[in-house]
């Protein structure tokens, strides 16, 4: 976003952006490698299992997103300020992206590991299913206009679609447990855990910049669309 | 002037509808530009103005459908958005288009509309209002084949069924005969000698002259009371 | 009768009086719900084995893909004469308009599947009289849970443009878990009624439950215009 294009007005608290986005990326090319290169090859899998911290971590991220789009709408009906709603479609956004990576990565380790791209695996398939739910949400707000309505029905939507993903990933991974057998997770060391968590916290922080990113740019158009509007309004008033 | 006119120029019920600074946007365009009205109990207000003018917004807000981006809405000292219900029981609108259920007969969208408003579904009751409006040999036909007369003197009707305290009247006089003008504006005249207030949004002002206290002209959002032509008992209402 | 039941009851009445006299509608549905079953039938290849194993699933997916045709049109027809602003101004809470047209869409869904299950069962062939109480008991379950959704989404999307794709990519995603326990709850009727028809109809009324109250309160924010 080039500074010209910024309005004079910018505010003042999202200035941070620029600056916690550089360094929170940073962090995460920091903490990638150090996981990377700290961690012994797997028996199995090789060095591929290092997908691992990033896959999970977006997965987390992700799902957090979109928790954050629950407490988030909630707030909308309850307050009905826009603010909580351009925040939530920026948010949305990042958790979409999120969610989609995580799919991605999880092909990418499953064609060779299970030599096919895609086996119906319990959490990736409720992660799909997810994803599908929150691009709903995204579809509707492009065709609903009205900004009030959009945000009503927007908040509404992501209220009812959180509730279901506690459901969906239980109801997914009972239903996969009667077709196949459910393999054991092989226990894994603390250092992974940690290393996991590290990465999980700095990918949220990464997620952070980017909502905010778009957050602010909605900001900025909503703040040009009211500055013609208070310019439309500026006849007298005439009463009756 | 007529009898009629004097009689309602006498001094001033406690107010009906207070609109402070009223705007209101679809889009970015907007309808209301920050209008003001008042309307005291007894008196019937003529709309006037083009299409696109903004009338229809300024009642559909009246009738709590809408809420205005800017200011208040108050009517019998109640705040409209706060406690719609308060105004949703003492309101009868009858819409451009005026919500009649094709599949059902005249009766049948009476009774419907009995139930909804907790009335006692009375027969007698829907055939003493069916005979009102002459709809009574239709009683039994569905609203499918009727004309757009018809449809509005079922839209009476089931006005008639509770009858309001605010009466807002979205062109009533098209697509409708002689006995049907005179029907519309018999009941804004028992409304407003009620002690209600009738808003009578239309072109035509030969109709509504008949009944109205006075007249306010909507132009691209913004309203302008009309003063009448010289009369010794005109009253000027509203404004400041 | 309390004011809130009667307002229930009038909207139930009313849509169905209306879904009634336009008979075309019901007939055409149950068509399209007939020739589903045929095309997902070829779509399998017609062999015996395979069918067998993907009956029950094919039945739902026709259950979902013809039912969700209803939902839409319970809103249309407020829409197309602007009744809906009259309804919405009827004093009251706005739940009764909620819950008065899920009875009405639940009705109608049913009766589809009063023709759809036995249609299924000679084209792939099920020996339903056995279980036909069970059976009943699980397709009301899980007919409950998709009318209550497909309702509260209906109210959005057919006030949209594209309300035909909006209102299945706006439900379906939501309705898998229901899906799911359906079908698998109908496979383990049909496998001689054992445990798992208990726990997955447990899951179905939990569904049914969770998303009755939720988009019963979630409604008032959607109805309105």
């Amino acid at each position: 976003m080039s500074e010209a294009r910024m309005p004079a007005q910018l505010p003042a608290e999202m200035r941070w952006v620029e600056p916690f986005g550089i360094v929170s990326l940073l962090l995460l090319a920091a903490t990638q490698a150090l996981a990377i290169l700290q961690s012994p090859a797997d028996a199995a899998m090789g060095h591929l299992q290092k997908i691992m911290y990033i896959h999970v971590p977006t997965a987390w991220v992700g799902m957090l997103a979109f928790f954050a789009v629950f407490v988030l709408s909630i707030m909308y009906l309850a307050t009905k300020r826009v603010r909580y709603d351009l925040l939530a479609a920026a948010t949305t956004e990042v958790g979409i992206v999120m969610t989609a990576l995580t799919l991605a990565l999880g092909a990418i380790w499953g064609r060779p590991t299970w030599g096919v791209w895609w086996t119906w695996e319990p959490r990736l398939t409720s992660t799909a299913i997810m994803l599908l739910i929150y691009v709903g949400y995204l579809v509707l707000r492009g065709f609903a206009e009205d900004e009030e309505r959009r945000a009503r029905w927007s908040a509404a939507v992501g209220i009812i679609a959180f509730l279901n993903v506690p459901i969906v990933f239980w109801s997914v991974k009972w239903w996969r447990s009667l077709h196949q057998p459910q393999s054991t997770r092989e226990s894994m060391s603390g250092t992974y855990w940690n290393w996991l968590w590290i990465n999980a916290v700095v990918m949220m922080l990464v997620g952070i910049y980017f909502i905010a990113l778009r957050y602010r740019a909605a900001r900025i158009e909503r703040a040009a669309e009211l500055k013609l509007e208070n310019a439309a309004l500026g006849r007298s008033e005439v009463h009756a | 002037m007529n009898l009629d006119q004097a009689a309602r120029t006498t001094d001033a019920g406690p107010l009906g509808i207070d609109l402070q600074g009223a705007a209101r946007r679809f889009g970015s365009r907007w309808v209301l530009r920050g209008v003001e009205l008042q309307v005291r109990a007894g008196e019937v207000v003529a709309l006037t103005g083009r299409n696109g003018s903004g009338k229809t917004t300024l009642l559909r807000i009246l009738a709590t459908l809408l809420r205005p981006n800017r200011g208040t809405v108050t009517i019998f000292g109640r705040d409209a958005a706060k406690d719609p219900d308060f105004v949703r029981q003492r309101l009868g609108f009858l819409a451009h288009n005026p919500g009649i259920y094709d599949d059902l007969t005249a009766s049948e969208n009476l009774l419907f509309a009995q139930r909804m408003n907790g009335l006692r579904p009375d027969a007698a009751e829907r055939a003493a209002v069916l005979d009102r409006v002459g709809l009574t040999d239709a009683a039994h036909d569905r609203a499918r084949g009727f004309s757009a007369g018809m449809r509005r003197r079922l839209a009476l009707g089931r006005l008639l069924l509770r009858p309001p305290l605010l009466m807002l009247l979205d062109e009533p006089y098209a697509s409708f005969d002689a006995d049907g003008i005179a029907l519309v504006n018999e009941l804004a005249r028992e409304t407003a000698a009620r002690g209600g207030c009738v808003v009578i949004a239309t072109h035509d002002l030969d109709r509504a002259s008949i009944v109205m206290s006075r007249r306010v002209d909507v132009r691209d959002g913004l309203l302008f009371p009309v003063a009448a032509p010289d009369r010794s008992l005109q009253l000027v209402r509203g404004g400041k | 009768m309390s004011a809130e039941l009667s307002r229930v009851l009038a909207i139930a009445w009313k849509d169905v009086t209306a879904e009634r006299r336009s008979k075309a509608n019901f007939n055409a549905v149950a068509f399209f719900a007939g020739m589903m079953l045929m095309m997902f039938g070829m779509a399998t290849g017609a062999d015996k084995l395979a069918l067998g194993a993907v009956a029950t699933g094919i039945l739902w997916l026709t259950v979902l893909l013809s039912g969700v045709l209803s939902f839409n049109r319970s809103y249309e027809r407020e829409l197309e004469n602007g009744a809906l602003d009259a309804l919405v101004l009827y004093p009251g809470e706005r739940r009764s308009i909620f819950i008065g047209k899920l009875i009405a869409n639940l009705a109608f869904v049913l009766l589809v599947e009063v023709i759809v299950v036995p249609v299924a069962a000679v084209l792939y062939n099920l020996d339903l009289a056995a279980i036909a109480l069970p059976l009943a008991g699980v397709m009301f379950l899980g007919t409950f849970g998709f009318v209550t959704l497909g309702t509260f989404y209906a109210a959005i999307s057919s006030r949209l443009r594209a309300r035909e794709v909006l209102l299945p990519l706006l439900l379906f995603p939501m309705l898998i878990p229901l899906l799911l326990a359906a079908i698998e709850a109908t496979n383990a009727l049909l496998a001689g009624f054992n445990g798992d028809a208990w726990s997955w109809s447990s899951v179905l009324v939990a569904f049914d439950l969770i998303f009755l109250a939720a988009a019963t309160v979630a409604f008032d924010y959607v109805i309105e215009a």
